[in-house]
């Protein structure tokens, strides 16, 4: 068995695009490690030669006709926005 | 009629009152709202309600009937809607803060097709967030409690679905099942669930968490009152491009036609080793006398990667889920933090979800996201998807021998609030006999077995692909001969 890995908490936070507080870092990192930890069973299968499974009945070429229909208009689409104008998201500026 | 008691009958017998005049579908809702009003301040089922509409959908059910123009069994009786299935014009809060002021803009499939069939849409149910979880605590909305014992959890992820047709607060409900999310509440509710094969029902409305797992499906007093919601639900959908292109049977009549069938039944050997101590087994193995003494055969099955299962689920379900909440991002339609580093453009994304998502749901993006990062792919998620390769087959070799699997649904009945709390690991452990149902893509059954310490346990019957009208028929088999359908919680 592999030792339990250890995660850069930073670093998944950063990626993920979620502010962990301190406490949270810590206690996330440990439960997230005893998961780890569990999950390592894993190596114990040999899976070399075993098609991975991404779908459990795989569908192949799903096609429809290439028809235009009206779907939502956008003023319906940014509706549940926190802020918006004139049909369109307002964000923070981000360029000078 | 004794109005009063209109709430605690099943879809058929309602079914058939509103069809003869008995009742009408205005004088059944007001009996639902009047129970949940009297009852949901214990029970903590429903996240809201919009109770003059669900009238008015009555009232338009009620003037179709007297036109001669009945949309069908369904018209007319209440289904209560998990708070994570789009319903135009009504709140989607998936019970997180970061959906806390959500409108549908549009329905989703299953609910289109609900709306055809003319039942009462009745309220949003509480539920873990995001459906992640076993108990409905991890909601940010609020606690629901179990029926049966108020401070016992109702399971999750749809425990507000299964409390509240346990509490007689709606007819039959919608919910949806990641790892057991429909199952394992239904079981600790003492009520009817089934998690259709995936691919059954379209996913198209339903707020996503683990793409290639998530199912929508029935909960119910009765397994013809789930045959009869899955019945309007199934089917092909343009707008899900998993969902199957196969034929949809008439699962009422099959369930009579089945009937007496002589069907054999598998033991996974792993199962009942493993649980040989559990306090479930009691009543599932009452169930399983019931089979063999109506002439039914049962073999011992083995699905030998069993002990891999939730490790393999938690892999699948956080890389998925990770990827799939990476939309709520505080600019589109979500919560968005009020103080954030305006220098960094995307610390708004941080702070937004820092301050949106709760306990559960932060760990489970993590984990997710560490496992599909860089380096850690192959090691983590290829690997997982080939573990899931092997649990497939397993159930595919099983079903060579056999219709369909019995088990328990969960490995005890509902436990305390709070019990798991500080370890989620042991959560994640207590979804063992539903989660490979999902790896599969098979579908499964909870059926009410019995008791134990006065909580409901249920037995799980699983099946091959696309055979819920098989599965329907043996869990009515069941049922038709206990009456767990007409014993209902202390409230």
């Amino acid at each position: 068995m592999a030792e339990a890995p250890h995660i850069d908490i930073d670093k998944v936070a950063e990626l993920a695009r979620i502010a962990l507080t301190e406490e949270e870092k810590t206690k996330f990192s440990s439960q997230l490690e005893s998961i780890l930890g569990y999950i390592d069973k894993l190596n114990e299968l040999d899976t070399t030669n075993v098609e991975p499974t991404a779908h459990p009945h795989s569908v192949e070429n799903v096609w429809r006709e290439d028809r235009a229909t009206s779907e939502l208009p956008t003023c319906e689409a940014v509706k549940n926005a926190p802020k918006q104008r004139q049909n369109m998201f307002v964000v923070p500026k981000v360029v000078e | 009629m004794m109005s009063a008691e209109l709430y605690y009958k099943s879809a058929s017998e309602l079914s058939g009152l509103l069809n003869r005049r008995e009742i009408s579908s205005v004088e059944l809702t007001q009996s639902v709202i009047g129970r949940t009003k009297a009852v949901d301040d214990l029970v903590q089922a429903f996240n809201s309600f919009d109770e003059k509409n669900a009238l008015a959908q009555a009232a338009d059910s009620d003037a179709r009937r007297n036109r001669g123009e009945s949309l069908g069994l369904l018209d007319g009786i209440p289904v209560g809607i998990k708070d994570v299935l789009a319903v135009k014009d009504q709140p989607l809060t998936c019970s997180s803060k970061i959906l806390a002021d959500f409108v549908s803009p549009y329905d989703a499939t299953c609910i289109q097709k609900i709306k055809r069939s003319g039942a009462v849409l009745w309220g949003r149910l509480n539920m873990d967030e995001f459906a992640m979880g076993s108990s409905t605590e991890n909601s940010a909305t609020k606690i629901t409690g179990n029926p049966w014992k108020l401070d016992c959890i109702p399971g999750g992820s749809s425990g507000g679905s299964a409390a509240a047709v346990s509490a007689g607060e709606s007819i039959v409900s919608l919910g949806s099942d990641t790892g057991g999310s429909i199952r394992q509440p239904a079981s600790h509710c003492g009520v009817v669930g089934l998690k259709p094969t995936y691919g059954r029902v379209s996913r198209y409305g339903l707020a996503a968490f683990a793409s290639s797992l998530d199912q929508v499906g029935p909960l119910g007093r009765t397994v013809w009152d789930t045959a009869v919601l899955l019945q309007s639900i199934s089917g092909h959908d343009i707008n899900d491009s998993t969902s199957y292109k196969v034929d949809v049977p008439n699962y009422v009549q099959a369930i009579k036609q089945l009937k007496g069938r002589k069907w054999t039944f598998g033991l996974p050997k792993e199962y009942f080793e493993s649980a040989s101590d559990t306090a479930s087994m009691g009543p599932v193995k009452e169930a399983i006398e019931f089979y063999k003494s109506i002439g039914c055969e049962i073999k011992e099955v083995t699905l030998p990667h069993t002990a891999y299962a939730v490790a393999t689920y938690y892999i699948v379900a956080t890389a998925e889920a990770s990827s799939n909440l990476a939309r709520y991002d505080g600019i589109r339609y979500t919560h968005r933090a009020e103080s954030f580093d305006a220098k960094d453009s995307v610390d708004i994304y941080r702070q937004s979800r820092a301050e949106g998502f709760g306990n559960e749901v932060k760990r489970r993006v993590l984990l997710g996201t560490y496992v599909l990062s860089s380096g850690y792919y192959d090691a983590y998620y290829l690997k997982a998807q080939k573990t899931r390769t092997l649990i497939r087959r397993d159930f595919e070799e099983a079903f060579k021998d056999v219709d369909a699997l019995l088990t328990p649904t969960a490995p005890s009945p509902a436990i305390k609030r709070g019990a798991h709390s500080g370890d989620p690991l042991s959560m994640y452990l207590s979804d063992i006999y539903t989660i490979s149902a999902n790896l599969a893509g098979i579908p499964g059954l909870s059926v009410p077995c019995g008791y134990v310490d006065g909580l409901p346990v249920g037995l799980q019957i699983l099946g091959k692909p696309f055979k819920e009208d098989e599965i329907l028929a043996m869990g009515n088999e069941f049922e038709s001969v206990h009456n767990f359908k007409n014993e209902h919680p202390p409230l």
